[in-house]
């Protein structure tokens, strides 16, 4: 089964590191990563830019709306995701449990849906 | 000869028996707890009609599952003609097709782990239990938990769909993982059990087959897995607690208190069994909250032999549990009994020292702290408590009792 292991985190903390904390976190992402890989969990993965940098899009009555920021402001945001092939949940609880992002924020572990065919 | 109510209620408990074996055995091939129930609902209606007059089948499962079959093929063949296609029952005739009927694995405790798993609302966990493992059905749940029957019924159904998509495992967790997941199966077991212990008076029918049902699941478990101290002592616990049933009401219906109850009507045979399964889990070394709530009341049990209650054991216990859980409940029950093995003043210094906070609409934290009271001779803040507690109760049969015991507080 399909899990996306959604990542929220506070980009505030992230944003105070160290050059060399940054690094020993990277590595924790890597090494990660690495171990989906190696177990044959791993679909894809990507990081995104913190939601500052995001924009929002609506469509009011046919007319489209922008907004600058993302949907909702949290303390902690939207930060990433993994995607993961697993037999069940247990196991991608386990994955969630061992994503570095656990430690400090939190992950959300939601089935894919499953398209027929 | 056998009173026809106990005729019936033993075919009922079989056909419950092997109504969760098959369910857990289909839903552990379709992760699919909603199809099975379905596929197997007509079959069990049928037995549960059936089985108490005709008497039991040689094999219980063989027939359920005969009779299953049975509703799976018309389904399929009206499938054929183009009507009401009913994907459940396709499914269930495929695994009828191949299963051997004589040897039905027992999964039931997988099904158990699913139903108790982190993923499942706390609330519905319990709940979810009786309905799949036992068969009851979401209105005779729903009275005993004191919620409506529609909200109950779409509790237990989002709770299915969420085994179903989010792909909760059927399975008994590893030997490592059992200290995290045996917890919240045991603790829906108990608070089935809690339900059904809330109507003593047996006036309902329904709470006090919850009770007998829940210490049904508790066997089960203790049994499936007998190294699991913690398991033996959830079993031990209800079993003690149940030994009292008969003697939790006078002959007319009144609530008679624990230390006013008649040790001849305690149930002999279930108390041995609580003692057995305490030493049991004891010689496991892996203490925990039921094993010492058990011990608790077996030190209360020992009344039938010694008189009296072993009150500085059931101190040092309540010391033992507190340290555990830092349950205020817990905590009220320690008082009471610091004030047998010291005075009263003692224990309501105790008493005081809880955080009330989240107490304040407790009722034995009242009656408890109006009991003190009374004894210290402090009547007027005594009938006050009793207010609140009287105010909180919902079993008239306590209210009643609570009544009169400040009636008899002198002015």
């Amino acid at each position: 089964m399909e899990y996306m292991l959604v990542l929220f985190s506070d980009p505030k903390p992230l944003a105070a590191m160290k050059p060399e904390e940054m690094q020993t976190m990277a590595g924790a992402y890597y090494a990660f990563t690495q171990a989906l890989q190696q177990e044959k969990a791993f679909v894809e993965s990507r990081r995104l830019r913190p939601a500052g940098d995001a924009t929002t899009v609506h469509l009011d009555g046919g007319k489209s709306k922008v907004q600058n920021g993302p949907f909702v402001e949290t303390k902690e945001e939207l930060a990433g995701y993994y995607l993961i092939d697993v037999p069940d949940l247990d196991a991608a609880l386990k994955w969630a449990a061992r994503c570095p992002t656990a430690g400090h924020g939190h992950v959300e572990v939601r089935p894919v849906w499953a398209m027929p065919g | 000869m056998r009173d026809k109510s106990e005729v019936k209620a033993a075919a009922e408990r079989v056909a419950r028996g092997s109504y969760g074996k098959l369910v857990a055995f289909l839903a552990a091939r379709t992760r699919d707890v909603a199809a099975a129930e379905d596929a197997l609902a007509e079959a069990f209606a049928s037995a549960l009609l059936h089985w108490p007059e005709r008497g039991i089948p040689d094999n219980p499962e063989a027939w359920l599952m005969a009779a299953a079959k049975r509703k799976a093929i018309d389904a399929h063949r009206t499938k054929k003609r183009g009507e009401g296609f009913q994907p459940h029952l396709e499914l269930l005739a495929e695994e009828l097709a191949t299963a051997d009927v004589t040897e039905i694995p027992d999964e039931r405790l997988k099904l158990l782990f699913a139903c108790a798993h982190p993923a499942i609302d706390e609330g519905v966990r319990a709940p979810l239990m009786l309905q799949t493992v036992l068969g009851f059905d979401a209105a005779t749940i729903a009275s005993a938990f004191l919620v409506s029957p529609t909200a109950m019924g779409q509790r237990l159904v989002r709770a299915k769909t969420k085994i179903r998509e989010s792909g909760i495992p059927f399975r008994v967790p590893e030997r490592e993982e059992l200290p995290e997941r045996l917890p919240p199966v045991l603790d829906a077991i108990y608070a089935a059990y809690a339900e059904g212990w809330s109507d003593p008076a047996g006036t309902d029918p329904t709470s006090r087959e919850l009770a007998s049902e829940a210490i049904w699941l508790g066997r089960l478990v203790a049994m499936l897995l007998p190294e699991e101290a913690e398991a033996l002592g959830l079993l031990a616990l209800m079993l003690h607690s149940e030994a009292r049933r008969a003697a939790r009401r006078d002959a007319k219906g009144e609530f008679v208190p624990l230390s006013e109850q008649n040790t001849g009507l305690w149930d002999g045979a279930m108390m041995q069994e609580a003692e057995q399964l305490l030493r049991q889990a004891a010689s496991l070394s892996a203490i925990g909250r039921f094993q010492l709530e058990a011990a608790v009341q077996s030190a209360h049990a020992i009344r039938c032999l010694r008189g009296a209650a072993d009150w500085p054991a059931i101190v040092t216990l309540y010391d033992a549990l507190l340290m555990r859980t830092g349950s205020p409940v817990v905590a009220i029950n320690r008082a009471v009994a610091i004030a047998e093995t010291e005075d009263a003043e003692t224990g309501l210094a105790a008493l005081d020292g809880i955080d009330t906070k989240s107490l304040g609409q407790y009722q034995p934290y009242w009656s408890a702290r109006a009991h003190l009271l009374a004894k210290t001779g402090r009547h007027e803040d005594a009938r006050e408590a009793y207010d609140r507690a009287i105010g909180l109760e919902i079993d008239p049969a306590i209210r009643r009792f609570l009544q009169q015991k400040k009636a008899r507080l002198a002015n």
